[in-house]
């Protein structure tokens, strides 16, 4: 029987959540496979288990390894080998989140496929596609993260015995957190470098064997183990290896590009670039999942939202449904709207770099930098709103939310390290900075730029003058997605100028190009955000013109306006302080955020029906679908682990010893 | 000055001496450290009593918290459940009082990792709501801890809006007994604390029932296990509520009743009573209810959420001048991070807010303590002020406590995600407090409603409280400030803080009113306000916070460089307000678009001039290393060899993988490649 406040909102629904479904999925078609992959693991007996909130961590890991030795075995009974078919499979083996085996599938292979010899493949990769050999990639050290060339691990060669001397010298340079490496993996790609001759030829990465095949003891010189617990990724045993005079046969270094010959000398690679696209592949993977699960949050905190009632509105009359209220709404509806806007990004970046990897293939890396600039600052962009937008839809759940019944826990620490790995987000804006202040004194200095950045063209032109530009004003139309475009356009275009010539007012004081750059850099991120922020705007905008059913259409630009304003209120000083609005129209502005949200708010429920997660996956009790919710959170409680006996042991040690001798 | 600490996690790991990039940063504090430190305790006497009681309890085995990061919640329960015997034992020893000086540092000293805390309030609500005869029946053995108590308000389906809770007692004049039931599954009890396994009693509000009437939301006390052999008594239904996000050692739980009688004496009857032939009788005023939600709110501002605040910031600030990634200039070895502009605007904000905070805390105290004292004399008149207030600054502090936390712990990278960092536990105890005590959006509405109000009578003419009177002083006005100096002068800054509040008060007032004329109903009307209201509740509090640092500051004394460097964090709090809500400010033109690059640049550079005592700031907090429990945060900056020497211990490390044998054994040994 289904909730009937979730009833009654989806009957009142202005458009059908499958037609929207199939634009979020690419296609009907993909939408069917979707859920044919989906019938297969959730119908499996086999990847039932108990509910994960009441095991252990050793009992998680121990869940997930099961889960994983099966994927991997009926991944390839069932012969799905599509990249985006593994992906859902694996996501609703593990219901979105991290497994062990993921660091094997996703970096171990790869790394084989692309940068292992003809004579290395036949050696490991086929030990390995049988998981005798299971492998994890070892780059992070303890002390050293997103700047490579820190890393302190060495490998010396040895020519007397053709071997490379491993080593960890300090306790800094202890890999740490690589994922599979605490308990699970047999061997490691491990990043170190590189002396041979007595002189370091930089990073270059090594197939390491660290467990004993057959026992799985560490090998003599291996010290291995487990970081502890963390926030989230439970299931996966983050790990750190320390060697102390490992040796390794010289064959083990990675030798497709560069190489060491059997007398120790050393073969410089051909190009490097390359490794810009696996980088780009990654993080347009993590716009995508920020998509995903902000969605997820979303769906939960609004169908909750819709079941709960709460408080009067109305003296006299019933509690109403809390996604009544104005500031519920105001709490949730930009993340929705957001959520939608970042599925388009994704699938854009995604597109994009499929589309170009080809001319990658055939030796034109000519799009790669500034695809791998903007995919460096959306990465970062979508990841923070979205880490953010899961904590906002956790608290408008309440008390409740707080519960790790709600689901949102978890998708908030499973999905908040994306801050950081793949590219520290800080650091991600900054390299996209960078590339925006080239462009602009490319343009400064006559040439012309296109792509994503093409605007600055208009700025050498037309120089945008704060105080000037009464004229302008009068061009945004609040209403018209298109002028809003324009609207992000220009306070991009103000605030990479306002960077760059804050850096070259610094350059001009100081000697140090590194200095100024630093002492700029708070500036050089806000311009990035604001050009990542014009970027997904636009990018929302033109998905309009590509949905042909009406209804469809007409929510997605109710969303895409919401999405657009909403962000015009908040960033208001930089709109005011630009003169690209007057104070007139943010109040205008703040006015039709407002009104936005009273016209979506009828659509909301079935707008998160669309994202079509299935309960299973959504693992939530209070975003269920069909909107239980009270009963089943009781439900839930009487398998909590502290419920196993009526009176628990600590009566009898504790409290009872207490109270007679008090 | 704290010592670093040599307990047995780190013997023989070599950490004997501070971290050399630690240590020179204490070389440079352009203040007095331990000056600082009594500042912020009140007094070097209560800095000496603080470090007294903190050193017996850390001194104590029982009270370690080194392992919690490992335990699992039964085991967390049992720990808090054994500490907080320990404690009473530990008190009498000492012969310290439950209300002596010392109890706010026990509790301090244990990071809130112990059991019964419901039982106080449980205590509490006896004290303040039961007659002279219930209370000379219920305390004592509640004292004695001869029976556990705790309070069950919140049910399943009913939070913050007290009139919608479904739970019901009837009276029935035949057996002069209260019958009580949850009539539905979402009139359950859901989340008080030790209830879910530890409590023998609970103060349970239900709606009262007399003769068919509802009498409304009354407290009545419920036995609901047994003293003998804590069973569940007859009609009740009782358990955990399973995982959270934090309190593990907390056992939060469900309550079903069914026909469950009490007697009449048990309902709490100072301000109301049923007499035995069903009469109902209302005595005295029930303001004082509020009274009681306004000092509980007040008191968990400092110890629930500014001290996690604190730790945070002494965590990743310490953190930050350990690790050292890329370079600044070639050639140069690895930067501190926080040398780098971008940690700088991340973690000193935060900083600042938890000096902000830890003052506006004094000025609560201040006024809850007159407030308390007119009461006493029975004057109501600051009560309304009292709610107020009390209300808009646990929203505001709890939820800039809350993200700013959360920014500490994101600033710490990867490291910072480890439960060994400290900062994941922190942070999601820190978040409940939006929440629990009244959820921050309905306080603000609340706030506002008080100055949506006062804001009326100003404009008439009317006298309001004296914390609201600048309502009345709207200026026309724009901010003189002409170049980036001037906006380190607190007149400026505060003046502006002030003409925000003013504008966004007075715009949403004369909105309200606008609905209303237009035909609008009342309740309508304001719905379609709150997101304004809100944004100008908070305003109001962000301007008293900015203002009464200003006046802390002033109040300061002028040696050690105290007053200096608070000056400075006084000044940066001010400014990265204005920077990060620059929208507000220039919306009407007050601050043009020419002075906010001002305000920026000014801002910007007192990055820089704070980060030089940066870590002299966190250290004046005063955290032990057993305090703060963090492999990042620790005193000596040792943070890469405690962080290693503790994951060894790790559970996941010690026993024997029960995945190996079941599952990666045949994996490993080919069993797939048959298929």
């Amino acid at each position: 029987m289904m909730n009937a406040d979730l009833r009654r909102e989806r009957a009142a629904a202005s458009f059908q959540p499958e037609l929207l479904t199939h634009i979020l999925d690419g296609g009907a078609e993909r939408t069917r496979r979707r859920k044919e992959i989906e019938a297969l693991v959730i119908n499996d007996p086999d990847f039932q288990h108990e509910d994960l909130n009441f095991l252990s961590r050793s009992q998680r890991y121990e869940q997930a390894i099961r889960k994983s030795s099966l994927m991997v075995m009926k991944l390839r009974e069932y012969g799905i080998a599509d990249p985006e078919e593994i992906y859902w499979f694996k996501s609703f083996v593990h219901r979105g989140r991290p497994e062990p085996l993921d660091l094997h599938l996703g970096m171990f292979l790869p790394t084989l496929l692309t940068q292992a010899t003809p004579e290395q493949q036949d050696r490991f990769f086929m030990p390995a596609w049988n998981l005798e050999i299971i492998g994890t990639y070892a780059q992070t050290e303890m002390g050293h993260g997103t700047h490579l060339r820190g890393l302190e691990t060495t490998a010396t060669y040895d020519p007397a015995t053709q071997e490379f001397i491993l080593n960890s010298p300090t306790v800094t340079s202890i890999k740490w957190w690589p994922g599979g490496l605490g308990k699970t993996s047999n061997h490691a790609i491990v990043l170190a470098q590189l002396y041979t001759q007595g002189q370091c030829k930089g990073l270059h990465a090594f197939i390491v064997p660290i467990r004993q095949l057959g026992t799985h003891e560490p090998l003599p010189g291996i010290t291995v183990g487990d970081i502890g617990p963390k926030f989230g990724y439970d299931e996966m045993d983050n790990g750190y290896l320390k060697m102390d005079n490992f040796r390794i046969p010289r064959e083990n270094m990675l030798m497709k590009y560069a190489q060491v010959e059997p007398d120790g000398t050393y073969v410089k690679p051909v190009s490097d670039k390359l490794t810009y696209g696996t980088m780009v592949f990654i993080r347009s993977l993590i716009v995508g999942d920020s998509a995903r699960s902000l969605s997820r949050a979303c769906t939960i905190a609004i169908r909750y939202s819709a079941v709960r009632h709460q408080s009067e509105l109305k003296p006299g009359a019933p509690e109403p449904q809390i996604l009544d209220y104005q500031t519920q709404q105001y709490k949730l509806f930009p993340l929705l709207a957001t959520a939608y806007a970042f599925h388009f990004v994704g699938a854009y970046i995604k597109d994009t770099y499929h589309r170009i990897s080809g001319d990658i293939h055939d030796g034109d890396l000519s799009e790669l930098p500034e695809l791998h600039a903007l995919t460096a600052g959306l990465k970062a962009f979508t990841s923070w709103t979205a880490n953010a937008g899961i904590e906002e839809c956790r608290m408008a759940c309440g008390g409740h939310g707080y519960s790790r019944c709600s689901g949102i826990p978890d998708i908030y620490v499973t999905f908040t390290p994306s801050c950081t790995y793949e590219g520290e987000n800080t650091v991600m804006m900054l390299q996209t900075a960078r590339f925006l202040v080239k462009s602009y004194n490319q343009v400064s200095s006559g040439q012309r730029v296109t792509g994503m950045v093409s605007y600055l063209n208009d700025l050498s032109r037309q120089r945008i003058q704060p105080q000037h530009v009464a004229g302008r004003t009068e061009t945004v139309r609040i209403n018209d997605p298109v002028s809003l475009v324009e609207a992000y356009k220009a306070r991009a275009a103000r605030l990479v100028e306002a960077a760059a010539k804050n850096l070259q007012a610094e350059l001009n004081h100081r000697k140090s190009k590194e200095d100024a750059w630093n002492k700029t850099s708070v500036d050089l991120v806000r311009a990035s955000e604001a050009h990542c922020h014009y970027v997904i705007v636009k990018l929302f905008t033109a998905k309009l013109s590509e949905i042909s059913n009406a209804a469809v259409c007409a929510v997605l630009t109710e969303l895409c306006l919401l999405y657009a304003l909403y962000g015009i209120s908040k960033n208001a000083g930089d709109f005011l302080q630009a003169g690209i609005l007057t104070d007139t129209q943010i109040t205008q502005v703040n006015q039709r955020v407002k009104e936005l949200l009273a016209v979506i708010r009828p659509n909301a429920v079935a707008l998160v029906d669309s994202f079509d997660f299935h309960d299973v996956h959504l693992g939530s009790v209070l975003g269920r679908y069909d909107g239980n919710v009270y009963e089943n959170m009781f439900e839930w409680a009487k398998k909590s682990p502290l419920n196993k006996t009526e009176v628990h042991e600590s009566f009898h040690k504790h409290l009872k010893p207490m109270q007679s001798k008090l | 000055m704290v010592l670093p600490d040599t307990t047995e996690d780190t013997q023989g790991s070599g950490l004997a001496s501070v971290n050399p990039d630690l240590a020179s940063e204490r070389l440079t504090a352009s203040f007095c450290v331990p000056r600082l430190t009594a500042v912020l305790d009140g007094g070097a006497e209560r800095t000496r009593l603080r470090r007294a009681v903190v050193d017996v309890i850390e001194s104590d085995p029982v009270f370690s918290r080194e392992n919690q990061y490992f335990q699992s919640q039964n085991e967390r329960y049992e720990a808090a459940v054994r500490k907080a015997v320990h404690v009473r034992k530990k008190m009498q020893e000492m012969g310290w009082s439950e209300d002596g000086p010392e109890s706010v540092y026990i509790y301090r000293a244990l990071s809130g990792d112990v059991a019964f805390l419901l039982h106080r309030v449980f205590m509490r609500s006896i004290s303040v709501l039961g007659s002279d005869k219930q209370v000379a029946k219920w305390i004592p053995p509640a004292t004695e801890y001869q029976l556990i108590g705790s309070y069950a308000q919140t049910e399943l389906g009913h939070g913050t809006y007290l009139q919608g809770l479904e739970t019901t007692a009837v009276f029935d004049i035949s057996t002069q007994e209260f019958i009580l039931n949850t009539p539905t599954i979402s009139a359950m009890k859901w989340w008080p604390g030790d209830m879910g396994r530890s409590a023998t009693h609970t103060v349970v509000f239900a709606q009262l029932y007399i003769h068919g009437k509802c009498y409304g939301v009354h407290p009545f006390i419920v036995q609901i296990r047994s003293r003998q052999d804590h069973s569940l008594c007859p009609g009740v239904i009782a358990g955990d509520i399973g995982p959270k996000m934090n309190f593990e050692h907390i056992d939060n739980g469900y309550l079903m009743l069914k026909n469950v009688r009490i007697p009449r004496e048990n309902m709490l009857n100072k301000f109301c009573e049923v007499q035995p032939d069903g009469t109902y009788i209302r005595r005295g005023s029930q303001k004082i209810n509020y009274f009681t939600m306004t000092s509980v709110r007040i008191s968990l501002i400092s110890d629930e959420v500014i001290l996690p605040l604190m730790k945070a910031c002494t965590i990743a600030i310490r953190y930050s001048v350990v690790r050292r990634q890329s370079k600044l200039k070639p050639g140069e070895e690895e930067a501190k991070i926080l040398d780098y502009q971008t940690q700088q605007e991340k973690l000193l904000p935060q900083l600042a807010a938890a000096y902000a905070f830890h003052f506006i805390n004094n000025y609560l105290h201040e006024l809850f303590n007159r407030g308390y004292r007119e009461i006493q004399g029975r004057n109501f008149d600051s009560l309304p002020e009292l709610h107020a207030f009390s209300s808009g600054f646990k929203a505001m502090v709890t939820q800039y406590c809350t993200s700013g936390l959360e920014i500490c712990l994101r600033a710490c990278g990867g490291h910072g995600y480890s439960l060994l960092s400290g900062l994941p536990s922190l942070y999601t105890k820190i978040l409940a407090s939006c929440i629990y005590e009244g959820e921050n959006t309905i306080l603000l509405l609340q706030t506002a409603r008080f100055l949506i109000k006062c804001f009326t009578a100003a404009s008439a003419g009317q006298p309001v409280p004296p914390s609201v009177t600048y309502l009345a002083a709207m200026k026309p006005g724009k901010c003189p400030a002409k170049d980036k100096l001037d906006f380190l002068s607190p007149d400026i800054y505060t003046e502006a803080y002030q003409h925000a509040a003013i504008r966004l008060i007075s715009s949403t007032a004369a909105k309200l009113q606008d609905l209303i004329q237009s035909g609008v109903e009342r309740h309508e009307a304001w719905n379609q306000c709150t997101v304004q209201l809100v944004q100008a509740a908070k305003a109001h509090c962000h301007y008293i916070t900015v203002k009464n640092f200003v006046e802390t500051v002033e109040k300061l004394e002028n040696t050690a460089g105290i007053q200096n460097i608070m000056k400075h964090l006084c000044d940066l709090f001010a400014l990265h307000g204005i920077f990060s809500n620059a929208g507000i400010f220039l919306h009407d033109g007050y601050i043009t678009g020419a002075q906010m690059d001002m305000v920026t640049a000014s801002y910007l550079d007192l990055l820089g001039i704070i980060r030089k005592d940066a870590v002299p700031l966190v250290d004046a907090f005063d955290f032990t290393d057993k305090n703060l429990n963090s492999a990042l945060g620790s005193y000596d900056g040792q943070v890469y060899q405690r962080l290693y020497d503790w994951a060894r211990k790790a559970p996941t490390n010690k026993q024997i993988s029960p995945a190996y044998e079941k599952y990666l054994k045949p994996l490993l040994h080919n069993k797939l490649s048959k298929l």
